[in-house]
């Protein structure tokens, strides 16, 4: 049984139809890399799963959590799936151990001592145990995104949405959050990643999944699809990023 | 009739500066209370909730605060109602008061980037606890120095309330002015009032508004 069933799945911005049925199903300690154009659908498909974007048709089920369109009560899905944004989106008011802490407390209803350790083992996870008292601006861009994946941990979700993770940062900043991805990845967890990093994809994903117009256009093995893509949009979008 | 000494004036004046005082802080506060419902109603998912709210101050801004102070005190005594000026001019500011800081509020929040209510979205935090935990206190921080500067309009607009009876500092200035014959004198005095009463607090506005964008967001 899929740890991540996704049926059908239209969405329309208006009178764009920005997803055209989408069937996806991902497996348990999966890593799936989302590749594809701009405008392809690959974030707004991505968003879906957490319900930061609401569908038009179809289904989505985490973890025997099922959502239906226009979905309102996303909590019980949303502690099943965590999210790492492209800005990070740490909160700037509260300090690193603050920021992890905030929702093991209020949503998870940890008692100070236990969502402190559990911060303090995160933040041990991506290297930033030191970090506990500093606020957000004092960290580099490469730390605010291992802070924000410490953040997103700590909620012990099933799955971990990734959205561009890597995209805002300074190159020489990129492989120190990759590295703690690929960490996770290693420990099984499921991640679903729209991603630039192609390398990254190819060596790191177990599944490619390139959107085309809103269609799945292909997946499959990424080392396969990198070698010999089926497809000439597929080929084509490998040729003009390399 | 000139027996009424400068010291008389400034007594007086100091007694009619008391009520301003009053009319301003207990307009301030509950101005403040039911602008923060505003400012609820307003962000609200629900649209009914959002557009009374919209309608509400739509019509407290888009009117004299003149003419609503007429309508409070007249049209209390009109349905029967034996509204004092004191209580129709607190009523009139209070809803004055909260029209203002509901707006200036709702745009501290929305000021607040989306990727924060996204961010906390994602963690399962609920509308009330990502507004309570992540966009109040950002917003809050935003919001004093606009907040204390909107308090002068509220000092000065209780000069307003002269107009209905309520004795203030103005309306003490005008008895004063028709019992001495020296407008020039006492009005100079009542001008002063407001200004020492206006000036720290535009500055002190003036100072959070340059601490706020200078200091690191924490």
């Amino acid at each position: 049984m899929a740890l991540v069933r996704i049926d059908a799945l239209h969405k329309h911005f208006g009178s764009n139809h920005v997803l055209r049925g989408i069937d996806l199903d991902i497996e348990e300690g999966q890593v799936i890399a989302l590749i594809g154009r701009s405008g392809s659908g690959k974030s707004t498909l991505l968003r879906t799963i957490n319900g930061l974007e609401s569908f038009d048709e179809g289904c989505i089920e985490v973890d025997g959590e099922r959502i239906h369109p226009h979905e309102t009560d996303l909590r019980a899905l949303r502690q099943k799936v965590g999210m790492v944004f492209q800005q990070f989106n740490l909160f700037p008011h509260l300090t690193v151990g603050q920021n992890v802490m905030l929702a093991t407390r209020i949503v998870r209803k940890l008692g100070d001592a236990e969502a402190r350790e559990l911060a303090l083992a995160m933040l041990d996870k991506v290297g930033l145990r030191e970090k506990f008292d500093a606020f957000p601006d004092q960290l580099s861009g490469g730390q605010q995104q291992r802070v924000a994946i410490a953040r997103a941990l700590a909620m012990q979700p099933r799955v971990l949405l990734c959205d561009e993770i890597t995209s805002a940062l300074d190159p020489e900043l990129v492989n120190e959050v990759l590295a703690v991805v690929k960490t996770l990845a290693a420990e099984g967890m499921t991640l679903i990643m729209v991603t630039h990093e192609m390398r990254f994809a190819r060596e790191v994903g177990d599944k490619l999944v390139f959107m085309y117009q809103g269609r799945i256009h292909e997946a499959g093995d990424p080392q396969e699809l990198f070698a010999n893509p089926r497809t000439p949009e597929l080929a084509s979008f490998i040729g003009s990023i390399n | 009739m000139n027996d009424i000494s400068t010291w008389d004036i400034a007594r007086n004046l100091l007694d009619g500066a008391l009520w301003t005082i009053g009319l301003s802080l207990t307009a301030f506060v509950l101005g403040g209370i039911a602008g923060l419902l505003l400012l609820f109603a307003r962000i609200a998912r629900n649209p009914l909730a959002r557009r009374l709210a919209q309608g509400y101050i739509e019509v407290f801004q888009g009117t004299p605060l003149l003419m609503q102070l007429f309508i409070i005190f007249f049209g209390g005594s009109l349905i029967g109602l034996e509204i004092s000026p004191w209580l129709a001019a607190a009523i009139g500011l209070t809803l004055f008061t909260s029209a203002y800081l509901g707006e200036i509020w709702r745009g501290c929040v929305e000021s607040i980037p989306k990727g924060q209510w996204e961010a906390s979205a994602s963690l399962a935090l609920t509308h009330v606890e990502q507004m309570r935990y992540v966009i109040l206190p950002q917003a809050l921080r935003i919001a004093i120095a606009p907040t204390v500067g909107f308090s002068v309009q509220v000092v000065k607009g209780t000069a307003v309330t002269s107009i209905i009876g309520f004795v203030e500092l103005t309306k003490t200035g005008s008895m004063l002015a028709n019992a001495t014959y020296q407008p020039f004198l006492v009005f100079g005095f009542v001008a002063l009032g407001y200004f020492a009463l206006c000036y720290p607090l535009s500055a002190y506005s003036r100072i959070l508004e340059r601490k706020i964008h200078g200091s690191r967001a924490h």
